[in-house]
């Protein structure tokens, strides 16, 4: 189990190094603002401190614009004249700017490059391993697709508390097919895509070492890929609320060396039960 | 203006009439203060339970332990479908029942037709049926936690799936089409009151902002709040007759095949809730900003610095605030690539609050600054809604929420935005208006007490958040020991022996402690408070032209308003005010 302290849990994905930048870069950036705001703000709560004999002073920039003077020079130039004439309204919205100034620059050189590499993109290619997960209340369900790297198919009418996802072990792709409660073991530094489903309500898959989340919903199929990059044993926890026994919705990832991931896996294939007789025409597949 | 608006002045009004059934916006405005009030305190109260729970887990709760059905908190240990009906019946009535009727209903009902010189709102009769559907809608939400099941437990999102499934959901609807359909009469109101109802020479840009600013509000009511009214009514559809909006095929829930569901979409909903939602977060905020820049234009003794750039923000951030919601949504599995969009918006939306914020501070610029009691609520609102804003920031973009979302760093921001920004600024206001409300003023040493006592505790409940959020802690948990990350920054000793949690716990003992002498002054103040004339604080807006407490009908003379909101300190002048308004007396 990593360890978990004050502070950002230990980073074990490829991507968790850039969210890390942004959520300290960030923060840094915040720290500063407030900082100087902070001091600006005391400095006028004790300089204009009511004081007996000494009055407010106005300054009527704004009410009264049409009242400046502008040089000559500008008097061929109307836009430069109303700017020139508001110049105290634009004054004020210098920390505006400045702060619109850096959120495009996050936008454009941060956010919109690491979010699609997360989100809008899934690796292909045959170095890939998938794994589904299944959600359900109150528990998460792996489905490996075993050597044939072919997936059985999954159906409503067989969920059954010993066979939680349904599996069909009549299709020739479920035969190898290999099923783990809220325990997902992965090799380090291989990309992995999930591709996740839910039986029954909102869930949200989250491991905090990884840097990523994503909600899971009924009905549809949503992919999500990591690559991890440190061995141990880690924590998977619902992120959305799902009912009475949200917090209890755990499992822990195993990111393991190729090898021990190998091994592993081939003590699992070797559990898998016989295949059952089908049954009934399946309609719901999820 | 002085001759009594519905024509039955000589009509002697029986007890019934002047404080139950009131037609009078000043009634009305006080009995959504002391309603709002009442709910607020009730929120508070399911908090500190929640925080109970999570300070000390698996504990029975004293006190109230034993009052507890057996199947929802055994032995008053709370279980985590009772922890999760805390927390959404915590979240809606803060929301819907407590800071909304309050910013709103209160204020604006009271201040507003004073502000603007109207003998009362424009439809006195639709103002006490909204203050009608108010009162009864927020007695049946609390009544379902006398259902079988308790109340509502699904997050006061009440995302489907999980809300079609759960008990108590039926009655949170139905209140909540109640307390919807009450919020817009309020609305239609005062868009047409502020319309129409101006005084002589009160043209737009004279308008106080406390005005303008509940003028959008009004608007984001009126537009956002239909669209969840629909989303409600087709869940509580889902609910009832069986249909399937919201609900995709092939469910199994609990091993069982659900065989009604199909056709329907779990997003459907969630855009249609966060269309209202995050408008919503504006009608939290904009009053507070308004009570703020009226407190602070007074207390400063010179005008609001940049008055039409505040206003064009506010402006600016009402429109807005209707192309931002799917922020919300950033990993519901919506599209991916929209989510770029909306965090573009995002961004945008925190320019125009910077603007106001700047504004404000600005303000202080060259003043006299007055430390009164609600002076102080309104300047401590400046750095705290600072940091409610400033967390947004990685909230907002992209990548840090994929590991922000849904942790309590979200919770420390908006309770940073709600609570040390609006409550506060709220709670000024009360000091700010009391003399008008009822010719007494407020104990100013108890007043100080209750301020220092409430900033610094509420700190120590949201401050915690944020650390606890950056470890990954999740919201919604009732039990923290259950998951091993989430247990360093909360149950873990922390500071000596003290966990977070315990701190969080004794700050919101104290948070409550410190409310008492607000309350206590609050009915000395009404008996035995000092009494004042009509304008106690040398203000220059038009409800400070009225007598204290003032009549049914408000204004005694005629106004004639030939000046801007905030003309003090005008060089020449007899006094440092300059009232709006100068006419007969």
């Amino acid at each position: 189990m990593g360890t978990y302290g004050w502070s950002l849990p230990v980073a074990a994905s490829t991507y968790a190094g850039s969210i890390d930048f942004g959520i300290w870069l960030i923060h840094a950036a915040m720290l500063g603002i407030f900082a100087l705001w902070g001091a600006f703000f005391v400095y006028l709560l004790v300089k204009y401190r009511a004081r007996p004999g000494v009055p407010a002073v106005r300054e009527d920039h704004e009410d009264t614009p049409s009242h400046i003077s502008v040089p000559d020079s500008f008097s061929k130039f109307p836009f430069a004249q109303m700017l020139y004439r508001n110049k105290g309204a634009l004054k004020s919205l210098v920390p505006d700017m400045i702060i619109m100034g850096f959120e495009i620059a996050l936008i454009v050189f941060y956010a919109i490059p690491v979010w699609s590499k997360i989100k809008m993109t899934v690796p292909e290619g045959p170095d890939v391993m998938h794994v589904e997960l299944v959600a359900e209340q109150f528990a998460w369900n792996f489905h490996y697709p075993g050597p044939d790297g072919k997936f059985g198919k999954r159906k409503a009418e067989l969920v059954h508390f010993s066979n939680p996802i349904g599996l069909d072990r009549s299709d020739p792709a479920s035969a190898d097919d290999v099923v783990m409660g809220n325990e997902l073991r992965l090799p380090v530094n291989r990309k992995v895509v999930i591709k996740m489903y839910s039986k029954d309500v909102i869930h949200s898959f989250f491991v905090p070492e990884f840097r990523i989340k994503q909600d899971i919903l009924p009905g549809m199929e949503i992919p999500l890929w990591v690559e991890p990059t440190k061995t141990g044993k880690f924590e998977i926890a619902c992120s959305q609320l799902c009912g009475f026994a949200h917090a209890h919705m755990r499992g822990d990832v195993y990111v393991q060396t190729q090898e021990e991931f190998d091994a592993w896996y081939k003590s699992r294939l070797a559990t898998i039960p016989a295949a059952a007789p089908a049954t009934s025409n399946p309609s719901e597949e999820f | 203006m002085s001759q009594d608006p519905h024509g039955h002045g000589h009509h002697e009004l029986t007890f019934w009439e002047r404080y139950v059934f009131s037609v009078d916006h000043k009634v009305i405005g006080l009995q959504y203060l002391i309603t709002s009030f009442c709910f607020l305190l009730i929120g508070f109260g399911l908090m500190m339970l929640m925080r109970w729970q999570l300070a000390f887990p698996g504990t029975s709760v004293p006190f109230f332990g034993h009052l507890f059905p057996q199947d929802l908190a055994p032995n008053g240990v709370m279980t985590g479908a009772f922890y999760n009906s805390l927390g959404a019946m915590h979240g809606t009535i803060m929301i819907f029942l407590g800071v909304v009727p309050l910013g709103v209903g209160a204020y604006g009902n009271y201040v507003l037709p004073l502000q603007i010189g109207a003998p009362d709102m424009a439809f006195p009769r639709m103002n006490m049926m909204s203050y009608w559907l108010y009162l009864p809608g927020g007695i049946m939400m609390l009544s379902s936690f006398l259902m079988p099941g308790g109340a509502a437990q699904s997050g006061w999102t009440s995302y489907p799936p999980l809300s079609i499934i759960n008990p108590g959901q039926t009655i949170w609807l139905l209140s909540m089409v109640v307390l919807i359909t009450s919020s817009l009469l309020g609305a239609i109101n005062f868009l047409v009151t502020t319309i129409n109802m101006r005084a002589p020479g009160l043209t737009w840009f004279r308008l106080p902002l406390f005005v303008w600013a509940q003028f959008v509000t009004a608007i984001l009511l009126l537009f956002a709040f239909p669209v969840l009214e629909g989303g409600a009514l087709l869940q509580l559809l889902d609910r009832v007759i069986q249909t399937s909006f919201y609900l995709p095929a092939g469910l199994v829930i609990s091993g069982v095949q659900m065989t009604r569901g199909g056709g329907g979409s779990v997003l459907l909903y969630q855009h249609l809730f966060w269309f209202l939602a995050h408008p919503e977060v504006y009608v939290l905020i904009l009053p507070a900003m308004g009570v703020v820049a009226e407190i602070i234009a007074n207390n400063t003794r010179k005008p609001v610095f940049g008055y039409k750039t505040v206003v064009s923000s506010i402006i600016f951030l009402g429109v807005l605030s209707f192309v931002v919601w799917a922020h919300h949504m950033f990993l519901s599995g919506m599209k991916t690539s929209l989510a770029r969009i909306f965090m573009t918006t995002t961004m945008i939306i925190s320019i125009p609050s910077v603007a106001i914020l700047s504004c404000l501070v600005f303000s202080l610029w060259g003043s006299s600054i007055r430390f009164s009691v609600p002076m102080m609520f309104a300047l401590a609102f400046l750095p705290l809604f600072g940091i409610g804003g400033l967390t947004g920031l990685p909230l907002g973009l992209l990548p840090t929420d994929i590991y922000l979302h849904d942790t309590y760093y979200v919770i420390g921001h908006f309770h940073y935005v709600v609570v040390t920004g609006t409550l506060i600024a709220l709670m000024g206001g009360i000091y700010h208006w009391f003399p008008k409300m009822f010719g007494r003023r407020m104990n100013d040493f108890w007043g100080k007490v209750h301020f220092w006592g409430t900033a610094i505790t509420m700190n120590g409940i949201f401050f915690p958040m944020f650390i606890q959020g950056l470890a990954g802690v999740q919201r919604r948990m009732y039990d923290f020991n259950a998951q091993a990350h989430n247990i360093g920054t909360t149950v873990a000793p922390a500071i000596g022996k003290m966990s977070l949690s315990e701190l969080q716990w004794f700050c919101a003992v104290g948070l409550l402690i410190f409310q008492i002498p607000f309350l206590i002054n609050i009915f000395y103040s009404l008996f035995k408070g000092q009494k004042t004339e009509e304008n106690p604080w040398h203000a220059t807006t038009l409800e400070w032209d009225c007598p204290s407490p003032p009549p049914h009908g408000n204004f005694t003379h005629d106004l004639n308003v030939v000046r801007g909101p905030y003309e003090y300190s005008v060089p020449g002048a007899k006094t440092d005010w300059s009232p709006q308004s100068e006419g007969a007396r």
